[in-house]
């Protein structure tokens, strides 16, 4: 019931918003949307409180027919893997529509309605335990996001909004054929829990390896399927670019650790070689690309694929180390690619310019906002006490049972991740005043305070005392590796 | 001949007693009360519908199983009665109904709303539903000719417009030629077979799977065969007159053509090739595993090119049409057809499906046609969500039910015909099939992108269009989305309506 609750409510808060009418009615709008994102949020707590933390198994389900001629079932549940990223989630939900209360003037109504029906689809694809229940989710959120990008996007927005959906849409199709070959061979039935107990041949699983990695590797992204994701992030408005960094690209990884490891073992321990190569390119050669970037919001998105590629890293090298790691490393980076992203967005809706080359000596005007973008950046680099250096570490510990110089190569991104942020934040916010707009800057306004003081809470607390967060994972993570560990053939 | 010969076929004569019936009454009317006429029409439809509905509550029998519906033959042979020819009927009834109600403010403005307009739609309709319950050879062809004539007056119904005209002799011709073809092919299994009678063939054929030269000659009949049903689904290489006849047609008549007469047109692929040719299923699967990739290729990728909606929305339709292909080219695997009543049901459902996007597609472009303005072209949908949000919402609804995006009901129809191909082992025709189906998410995501992304062109006024419309047009675009979330009951009808065939 929590879980469907924490799917429906958004959604139908979203159509209610968009019953409420036009412009007109903005206020109206935004008063329901705050109601419906807490109250969805509201949802997920009992999913935390309530969690029993020593079964891997899956907790909270409900298990009701849906298409019978199919066998599919509308069937929820969450385990440790999945149950933070509905708090996570549902969180970011009420900072976004917070963050666009006063930004977005046009057309208000449908914002909202999509942020909203998108948290819901988000947690539908968190929870759900049928195949054809995740891939309908997993697209769906599709709809909302090619919209959000494409009406309060920038200049070139409708290029990022079709690149970005055709990009996606060609994953999942083949996730699709994937997902029906593993139907018909199951003798018919899509829940994910018996394609775990499948035997497959080695031949199978490969091909069918492929097939997933696609869907995921675009979401995730890897290396080089990454290029739809800078163009996205830039013409998407913050709280696209917001959505998208903390939670769409956890779909893509979270689908490897929900499908690729514990159905292929097989095919995923023969081609870990190929994943850690494509994650460590992306860790190094996307750093090193973030560094050379002149606009702000591309050179966040270039360090989020820079980060998944850590994320992608860990769950290839099969150990509690890596694999915890990267799913702490997913959360952090949802809280910290979500501030930097919001940081963007206060800068922008000043100056109206994302250049970092328009920027400088931000703090003499904005010295509670640098502050804030201090701390963010300090996470964004891996700075101890930060949640940005929990994951990093763990990943790193992992690499290093796998390999010295697996390990040596990740480790690369703090200094990588380091240079590109700390000399972005430098260029911006110190210095002399750069120029009369920047000299002409107010300081944080009362709701921007709330939101990114927020997010600093999460990020600190994070950094500080992990044990809520992987000790919710523990018994799960455990679980799967065992699964991975036995061989299918 | 006996009574129940008539008790089944009792939908049929109640339509053609109302068209004949209307033919006259609509002499005597006025210009001024064409709202008669227009009455009429649907009271016939409705009245076909409850005669369906008699004839299928009638035949329900009780089996082992729980309830089934019997299959009833009547007039020799010539004419059957089965649960997929109840269902497809009254889907026929749907469309046709929710067609007149779409075209009617529009053909009223044009001057077109004549009983010749009423007549000709229902013997088309009377066609159909011949194709729909034929069981030899010739009731096939009677409705196939009966369907394609009205449909050529149709569509060459606006006598003054020189590009109607065109098409409806494009048509003409190609459909002519179509007909020769399946008819030419029919007649060459009968030389194999004897019998005209479908039945009677797939007895015929089934005994004849040992002898080399009878399989010759019914292998080249059926390729004939084959060509005629893929001239009537509008599949590539046989979909030349599509795109012309879609643009050239009155848009009310466009739609008539991309619905209902599509249902027909699946009938008779299933009557043809799998009730009577079921046998060499192994030959005509190939011919239409051929047929699907290239319409779908042609289909997709023309598609992009087109600046005109209708034409848009027509190749849209061949590329369909291919995907529908895949549910009915994989019932047979390696001779053996224990899914085959899955993939038939597939494709049933997805054509089904189709009709129901088809009629909400062409439905909007009536609404955003006003006196005097033919929304035709892509830039005419430019900033809709401005003008007016709820429609544009329809419309995307629409567009990703085409493009087969969850949670919409067209990726069910997808899931559908890809399971089936992917049960058949026909992998590598499903992975062509999605692939070619992100070409055609990109042109219908176009439509999205004009409506929602970009400024409107100048202030259209906003359409007046009846009460009607607009609620069976929402409705329309509400259903996709509701049969969506619960898509379960349309597959179980289409599982039963093949399962008993």
């Amino acid at each position: 019931m929590l879980l469907s609750l924490s799917i429906w409510v958004p959604i139908l808060a979203g159509l209610l918003v968009l019953a409420a009418g036009g412009d007109g009615n903005a206020p109206l709008q935004r008063r329901i949307a705050l109601a419906g994102a807490v109250l969805g949020f509201l949802a997920t707590i009992p999913l935390y409180a309530g969690f029993n933390l020593h079964t891997p198994g899956m907790q909270f389900v409900e298990h009701v027919s849906w298409i019978q001629r199919f066998n599919v079932f509308y069937s929820l549940g969450v385990d440790g893997i999945s149950m933070l990223f509905l708090l996570l989630n549902s969180f970011v939900t009420i900072l976004v529509v917070i963050a666009g209360w006063t930004v977005v003037t046009q057309r208000v109504g449908q914002y909202l309605a999509a942020f909203l029906i998108m948290s819901g689809l988000l947690n539908g694809v968190f929870s759900a335990l049928d195949g054809l229940l995740f891939y309908v989710f997993f697209e769906a959120t599709l709809i909302p996001m090619f919209v959000i990008i494409g009406i309060w996007g920038g200049a070139n927005r409708v290029y990022a909004a079709l690149k970005f959906f055709l990009y996606t849409f060609f994953g999942s199709v083949l996730m699709l054929v994937a997902l029906l070959y593993l139907f018909n061979k199951s003798g018919g039935s899509f829940a994910i829990a018996d394609w775990w107990k499948l035997p497959l041949t080695l031949h199978e699983q490969v091909l069918l390896f492929f097939g997933l990695l696609f869907a995921f590797a675009v979401k995730v992204p890897m290396w080089p399927v990454h290029t739809w994701l800078p163009d996205a992030h830039v013409e998407a408005p913050t709280g696209g670019s917001v959505v998208l960094a903390a939670i769409m690209l956890k779909l893509g990884a979270y689908g490897f650790v929900r499908f690729t490891l514990p159905i292929l073992p097989d095919a995923s321990r023969e081609l870990a070689w190929l994943m850690i190569a494509l994650s460590l390119i992306a860790v190094v050669y996307i750093g090193l690309v973030a560094l050379v970037q002149t606009d702000m919001k591309k050179l966040i998105a270039y360090s989020s694929i820079s980060h998944m590629g850590f994320v992608t890293l860990g769950f290839f090298i099969f150990n509690a180390y890596g694999v915890e790691g990267a799913l702490v490393q997913m959360i952090s980076h949802g809280f910290v690619s979500a501030a930097m992203f919001l940081c963007v967005g206060v800068m922008y809706d000043r100056m109206h310019t994302r250049n970092i080359a328009d920027y400088g000596g931000v703090v003499n005007t904005m010295p509670k906002f640098a502050s804030f973008m201090m701390l963010f950046a300090m996470a964004n680099c891996g700075l101890p006490a930060t949640s940005g250096f929990v994951g990093e570490f763990m990943v790193i510990m992992g690499a290093m049972k796998a390999g010295f110089w697996l390990a040596f190569a990740a480790a690369s991104t703090l200094v990588f991740g380091a240079a590109y942020t700390l000399w972005m934040y430098k260029r911006v916010i110190f210095g002399a005043v750069g120029n009369d707009r920047v000299a002409a800057l107010q300081d944080l306004n009362g709701r921007e305070f709330l939101v990114l003081g927020a997010l600093a809470v999460a990020v600190l607390f994070m950094g500080v005392y992990p044990l809520p967060f992987t000790e919710t994972m523990h018994a799960s993570v455990n679980e799967l590796l065992r699964h991975v560990a036995l061989p299918k053939i | 001949m006996n009574r129940l010969d008539f008790i089944i076929a009792f939908p049929e004569i109640v339509l053609l007693a109302g068209a004949c019936a209307l033919m006259i009454v609509d002499l005597f009317l006025k210009d001024g009360s064409r709202r008669a006429s227009y009455l009429m029409a649907q009271c016939v439809l409705l009245a076909c519908a409850a005669a369906t509905a008699f004839v299928l509550y009638g035949t329900v029998t009780a089996t082992e199983e729980g309830k089934a519906v019997a299959v009833i033959y009547g007039f020799h042979g010539l004419f059957v009665a089965d649960l997929m020819a109840h269902v497809l009927k009254l889907a026929a009834y749907g469309a046709v109904s929710l067609a007149l109600v779409y075209s009617r403010q529009y053909l009223l403005d044009r001057g077109l709303l004549r009983g010749e307009f009423l007549t000709l739609l229902l013997f088309a309709l009377l066609g159909m539903m011949v194709l729909m319950s034929a069981n030899s050879f010739i009731t096939v062809y009677i409705g196939l000719e009966l369907l394609s004539l009205c449909l050529y007056a149709l569509v060459a119904l606006n006598r003054d417009s020189a590009a109607s005209t065109e098409a409806a002799m494009k048509y003409f011709v190609l459909g002519a030629l179509a007909s020769g073809m399946l008819l030419y092919g029919m007649s060459m299994i009968y030389g194999a077979t004897g019998t005209l009678d479908i039945a009677g063939v797939a007895k015929q054929v089934a005994l004849a799977s040992k002898d080399v030269t009878q399989q010759a000659f019914l292998v080249f009949g059926l390729v004939f065969v084959v060509s005629g049903i893929a001239f009537k689904l509008g599949v590539a290489p046989f979909h030349m007159w599509i795109p012309d006849v879609y643009q050239g047609a009155p848009t009310a008549v466009t739609l008539v053509i991309g619905t209902a007469p599509k249902l027909a047109a699946f009938a008779m692929a299933m009557r043809l090739l799998v009730n009577g040719l079921l046998d060499l299923a192994h030959d005509w699967q190939q011919m239409l595993a051929i047929l699907a990739v290239l319409s779908m290729a042609i289909g997709n990728i023309t598609a992009i090119a087109q600046t005109s909606l209708k034409r848009m929305l027509a190749y849209s339709t061949i590329a369909h049409m291919g995907f529908m292909l895949l549910g009915l080219l994989s019932g047979v695997v390696g001779g053996n057809w224990l899914n085959a009543a899955d993939a038939y049901a597939a494709s049933m459902f997805y054509m089904l499906v189709y009709v129901l996007m088809s009629l909400g597609s062409f439905g909007m472009l009536l609404y955003l046609s006003q006196k005097g303005f033919e929304c035709e072209n892509l830039d005419d949908l430019k900033g809709l969500n401005r003008r007016n949000p709820w429609y544009a919402f329809v419309i995307l609804l629409l567009m990703f039910s085409l493009a087969g995006v969850p949670p919409t009901v067209g990726f069910y129809a997808k899931l559908v015909v890809l399971s089936a191909a992917v049960n058949a082992g026909q992998i590598w025709l499903a992975v062509a099939a999605v692939a070619f189906s992100i070409v055609g998410a990109f042109y219908y995501l176009r439509i999205v992108k004009l409506m929602y992304f970009d400024e409107p062109k100048d202030a259209t006024p906003s359409p007046g269009q009846t009460i009607g419309m607009q609620i069976l047009l929402s409705a329309n675009g509400i259903a996709l989305l509701a049969l969506g979330l619960l898509p379960g009951w349309l597959m179980n009808i289409c599982f039963l309506a093949i399962k008993n065939l």
